[in-house]
């Protein structure tokens, strides 16, 4: 029988950890064993040592851990890691395969689908097992709509949205099976000619546990100024809406959406941002959301736990003052 | 008319030929309120009074074909659709903009198709059109956000590509993209053929003028069924199936800080952040 094998996770390496995105995904793996059977396996792709890597994949919950090591393997590139994850793939025998939805897994998992000639589920909320059957719950139309998507192939691929699922409790010491995979010959057509890190300034949108946020309602760009004040004051990161990015006013690498960083902070101030739906696909894990808007009727200020109607200009100067004597 | 790119090969001799993908969607904008889906179908209920769109990404992908004109590459552009009968409107948007031509593939018995099965369908349309050396796409649809057929037809075609483009330039057979990751970008470097994904970061596609949409009534759309490419329905079997789609509630109840002044509002939010224990 095929598919027996239980889920495989393609892990993702951040900072010299495993990506927070790779242990919720593990995490879901081993909930998904228990109905599905087999093991939760986890493939780590790279070109330098990956063996500390594995090691905390065994105690985040891999049973069994596929390491592929070679010079080729990064930076990532679609045609230097499929051949590799499709052997990884024939070996572990899945019937669910998960990727995070990240730049390596938007490009990734569409493809890999199609070299094993079957489904992909993106921006994947939950997988679910009922009656023996896979289930995957997903957004759609800019976040207006859920869908849930039954795969009539095995394995399906899913790439996982963060901040949707739980990590296992990690259990330092755990070991998981370690599985050395070969690797090369790989017919790689691309080339990468460079790399520009945008400059992580400030708390890392995704770590924050207070976000604020701005959106086309600020008027100009000036308006980050404030924005930036009252990261400071709160030690908060900073983001913004799609629409604002897309007017050159604050860095794509800062915009929080469908198409940007998914993040769910504690405390999430959206100022002047009205709430379309695509961006609210960014941020609606937000614990809660504090709008500051001029108008009631904005979908921010409906999603909102605490909402002031204002003028943004006029409201922030003396909030930033107001937290300021709070924090002191 | 602008010259040839210095450096060209012989090869670019002739005109590079550059398929844009692009696919008829309910208005993204449309707002939420008016956004409703029928349980029984499982399908969403057009909006009164609001016509479908190009997907913006898809216009942004007929920006960037256009733009490698611009740039003095001799370029033929072909905007292709997979849909039904007014999915010609979806085109006619891209011909407006300055495309050459025209493909539209309808067939009954695409309705219920998922990105598999689409894929399947433009990667042979795309071997029908023939002789292409760029297949441009918009990183996802603005209905199903999923982002999946562009790489489908890469795949299918058996041709590198490269996702998630902010620019796109071809020269010397090769097209090079700059990417946009989550933390920064990069260039990547590609031999056509190839299939290339367009982002937002584009910029602005370009809006047509009143010309431009009376000269893109003349430009000729060619219609093609499931027969015209030589498929049958056995060979297209969706790989996922919607077995619900529906609206989340919110249900949400928001707090308005009240204040007679901007200053007694600021004051009042600070409390209400410290009392619940926000900061």
């Amino acid at each position: 029988m095929a598919n027996e094998g239980g889920v495989l996770v393609i892990g993702e390496e951040h900072e010299g950890h495993l990506s927070g995105l790779t242990t919720e995904m593990l995490g879901l793996a081993h909930r998904m064993v228990h109905k599905l059977g087999g093991k939760v396996q986890l493939a780590l792709l790279g070109s330098g040592d990956l063996s500390a890597l594995a090691a905390e994949g065994g105690e985040w919950g891999a049973e069994k851990v596929y390491v592929a090591q070679d010079a080729s393997l990064a930076p990532y590139q679609g045609d230097a890691w499929l051949p590799v994850i499709e052997e990884i793939v024939k070996q572990a025998d899945p019937a669910l395969i998960l990727i995070g939805q990240t730049s390596i897994g938007r490009d990734l998992g569409p493809r890999l689908a199609f070299r094993l000639d079957t489904g992909v589920s993106m921006d994947t909320l939950d997988v679910t097992v009922d009656d023996g059957k896979i289930k995957l719950l997903r957004p759609a139309y800019g976040g207006n709509a859920r869908v849930i998507l039954s795969p009539t192939k095995l394995p399906v691929v899913a790439t996982v949205k963060a901040k949707a699922q739980e990590p296992l409790e990690r259990k330092p010491g755990q070991q998981a099976e370690i599985v050395s995979v070969a690797v090369g010959g790989q017919n790689i057509r691309t080339k990468v000619l460079g790399q520009e890190k945008a400059k992580a300034e400030g708390v890392r949108l995704e770590d924050a546990r207070i976000i604020v946020s701005g959106g086309r309602g600020l008027g100009a760009p000036e308006g980050f100024k404030l924005i930036e004040e009252l990261a400071e004051v709160l030690g908060a990161a900073t983001g913004a809406s799609r629409a604002a990015c897309d007017l050159g006013w604050y860095p794509p690498s800062k915009q929080i959406g469908l198409t940007g960083t998914t993040v769910s902070p504690d405390v999430y101030i959206a100022v002047a941002i009205s709430g379309a739906s695509q961006h609210m696909a960014g941020m609606s894990g937000a614990k809660n959301i504090i709008a500051i808007n001029k108008d009631p009727e904005a979908n921010m200020v409906k999603a909102a736990r605490f909402a002031v109607i204002e003028d943004y200009k006029k409201v922030l100067p003396p909030l930033i003052e107001e937290l300021k004597k709070l924090q002191s | 008319m602008p010259g040839r790119v210095p450096g060209s090969t012989h090869r670019e001799e002739k005109a590079v030929k550059i398929i844009v993908c692009v696919k008829q969607v309910p208005d993204p904008e449309t707002p939420a309120s008016a956004f409703k889906v029928d349980p029984a179908t499982n399908k969403v209920v057009p909006a009164p009074g609001i016509a479908p769109v190009i997907s913006p990404y898809d216009a942004q992908a007929v920006e960037a074909a256009l733009r490698i004109k611009d740039a003095g590459v001799d370029a033929q552009i072909t905007v292709l659709s997979m849909g039904p009968a007014s999915a010609r409107d979806a085109i006619k948007h891209g011909l407006a903009m300055g495309a050459d031509d025209g493909v539209l593939v309808t067939d009954p018995a695409l309705e219920d198709a998922d990105a598999y099965v689409t894929a399947q369908v433009l990667a042979a349309a795309c071997r029908k059109i023939g002789e292409f050396d760029l297949i441009v796409c918009g990183r996802q649809a603005a209905d199903w956000d999923q982002g999946i057929v562009p790489s489908g037809i890469a795949e299918i075609l058996g041709i590198p590509c490269v996702t998630v483009a902010k620019s796109v330039t071809v020269h010397n057979h090769a097209v090079t993209v700059e990417r946009v990751l989550q933390d920064g970008f990069e260039t990547v470097e590609a031999p056509l053929p190839a299939v290339v994904t367009v982002s937002n970061e584009l910029g602005d596609p370009r809006y047509p003028q009143l010309r431009q949409i009376m000269m893109a009534a003349r430009k000729q759309v060619q219609q093609w069924s499931l027969a015209d490419l030589g498929l049958s329905t056995e060979q297209l079997q969706p790989r996922l199936t919607i077995e619900k789609l529906f609206v989340p509630v919110n249900d949400s109840k928001v707090e308005i800080i009240e204040g007679d002044t901007p200053e007694e509002k600021a004051h009042n939010l600070a409390l209400a952040m410290r009392n619940a224990k926000l900061i």
